[in-house]
């Protein structure tokens, strides 16, 4: 039982990381309407980026993370203005998700030229050690609790950002309907770079407890991580925040427990299954609205 | 106000307004003028070519020929973002809201341009965040309470009857601030006291806001009962243009209409 406690939580945990990413690219496909599958590879350039702050140059870890959001944050915006904002304006979206990809190897191949293949065995950026319950026999990694409680946060501030905020309320709003948006004055691409702001500065938390939880970073860290993600996204209804946020809390757990109790080589093709099953049962994911079609 | 002045330099001015798609020329020589607090009708067959006319004046389509001047400034080619901000607003022929939003956020988001505080002032709760929102808030309340919506305040939009809806989407449009109001077919799919009650709405603004309007409109007791001046477009040209009375009474408008 408390065996079984113990797998929970760190499927919790994973899933925590999964939501924090699938955030970036549900808000990113609720505003711009398109999958950016480079998302994946902006957690590995947090994760270098931090790596290079604080055991390169020994920079405190929270100060790093600061740091490495920015640097996301730039990539993140660059890329958008740079592959994705012209394409989008010819209005062609299957250009915009090929290039996408090509943007996702560009950054893994830079990431190896520039710091080789060779894993970097990464430090926790958490340095408590947890919590010992039930006498010793339940014990929670402080890295596992940090990341809980950060991707709480991260999903109440954005939830109220969202809702309570003028920028917030102009991302709703071009998310509704960017034609109605734009003829109110709001001014569509500047809404879609913050989202891009947003989604690569998360992506750069994300880099650091992923790393933190399994500490090895090689420049194709963030690609499978990235997949899983956007399984989650779709899995909560891709589009929906508190959704993304399910899906990546459902999706850990089932990963850590299929791993567990099923097979540890099985567990990717599980979670890749169920993705199938939605996508067969309920195509708009747990909280996706259904699209009405009307006649 | 006196007269002459006013006539002089009309609100909106649209001259050999033209747009080709493919061999399709949609519109051909389209000219208008509209004088400040007027309401306009825009009147014609289905396909004759209102829509794009809308499309044109608000950006979304770029005219092949023409000018369009608001308030004696140059618009044409203008993005749609500006033309909202040149003092242009307007409705949709199906209802455009932002449908899972509440009723009064989508009155907010109308305001977005007149109201102004930092990212980091949202982020960190500062005073000016706070006084703000609070500002926008009061200010969509008096526009819902103007449209009389002010007890829907928080149902989301796609909740509201389609009469409310329409209001609502005006509500939205006048919160823009806009100098001219273009209204497409505002009363469609509308019952006779849901008409009825948009007239009273469209009366109401003109009086509380001097708003110029121009719509489009099939429903022709609502184009009689209230505007002063039509054109009548047919296969994208100008059929007949002036005193609503006259031009509803000429043949070859009711030809148009009703065939031979």
């Amino acid at each position: 039982m408390l065996s079984f406690l113990n797998y929970l939580i760190s499927g919790i945990s994973l899933g925590s990381i999964y939501a924090i990413i699938a955030l970036g690219y549900t808000m990113v496909y609720g505003i711009a309407k398109m999958l950016n599958f480079a998302h994946g590879d902006f957690i590995m350039v947090g994760g270098y980026a931090i790596f290079t702050c604080m055991i390169t140059l020994g920079m405190n870890p929270f100060v790093s993370i600061l740091i490495a959001m920015g640097v996301c944050l730039l990539i993140g915006v660059g890329t958008e203005k740079i592959a994705y904002k012209p394409l989008r304006e010819a209005g062609s979206p299957l250009a915009v998700l090929i290039t996408a990809i090509g943007v996702s190897y560009l950054l893994e191949n830079l990431a190896l030229l520039i710091f080789g293949s060779n894993p970097k065995s990464f430090t926790s950026v958490v340095s408590w050690s947890g919590l010992t319950l039930a006498g010793g026999q339940l014990r929670i990694q402080g890295v596992t609790i940090v990341t809980i409680v950060v991707s709480l946060a991260v999903l109440l501030v954005l939830q109220w950002f969202v809702h309570g905020t003028r920028e917030g309320q102009a991302m709703l709003a071009v998310s509704q309907d960017r034609g109605a948006a734009t003829l109110m004055g709001i001014n569509v691409n500047h809404t879609i770079t913050l989202t891009f702001a947003i989604g690569s500065a998360l992506a750069a938390v994300a880099g650091a407890l992923l790393c933190s939880a399994y500490p090895t970073l090689t420049p194709y860290t963030g690609a499978m991580p990235g997949i899983k993600a956007f399984v989650a996204a779709v899995l909560g209804g891709i589009g929906s925040i508190p959704g993304a946020m399910i899906g990546g809390i459902v999706l850990g757990v089932i990963e850590i427990l299929a791993r567990t109790y099923i097979s540890s080589q099985l567990s990717d093709a599980i979670v890749f299954g169920i993705l199938v099953v939605v996508l067969l049962v309920k195509p708009t994911g747990i909280l996706g609205k259904n699209i009405q079609e009307k006649v | 106000m006196s007269q002459e002045t006013t006539e002089k330099k009309p609100l909106l001015d649209v001259s050999n307004l033209s747009i080709t798609f493919g061999g399709l020329r949609a519109v051909d020589g389209f000219q208008l003028q509209i004088q400040k607090g007027e309401l306009y009708g825009l009147i014609g067959p289905n396909g004759a070519g209102k829509t794009t006319i809308f499309n044109m004046l608000t950006g979304v389509y770029k005219p092949n020929e023409g000018v369009i001047l608001l308030d004696g400034q140059d618009i044409t080619g203008h993005k749609t973002v500006e033309i909202n901000r040149d003092g242009i607003a307007r409705t949709f022929q199906n209802i455009r809201l932002f449908q899972d939003m509440p009723v009064i956020d989508n009155v907010k988001v109308g305001l977005q341009n007149q109201y102004h505080y930092s990212i980091a002032a949202s982020i960190f709760h500062l005073g000016s965040y706070r006084k703000v929102e609070k500002e926008m808030d009061d200010a969509a309340m008096e526009f819902l309470k103007i449209f009389d919506l002010e007890k829907f305040r928080d149902y989301k939009a796609a909740n509201l009857p389609y009469g409310q809806q329409r209001k609502l989407e005006i509500a939205r449009a006048m919160a823009t601030k806009p100098k001219l109001l273009l209204l497409d077919e505002p009363a469609a799919g509308m019952n006779p006291n849901e008409t009825k009650e948009l007239m009273d709405t469209i009366e109401l603004i003109r009086e509380k806001f001097g708003i110029t309007i121009l719509l489009i409109e099939h429903d022709m007791k609502l184009v009689s009962g209230i505007c002063e001046k039509v054109t009548v477009l047919n296969f994208g040209r100008i059929l007949r243009q002036g005193i609503t009375k006259e031009v509803l009474r000429d043949p070859e408008v009711v030809k148009a209409y009703i065939g031979e």
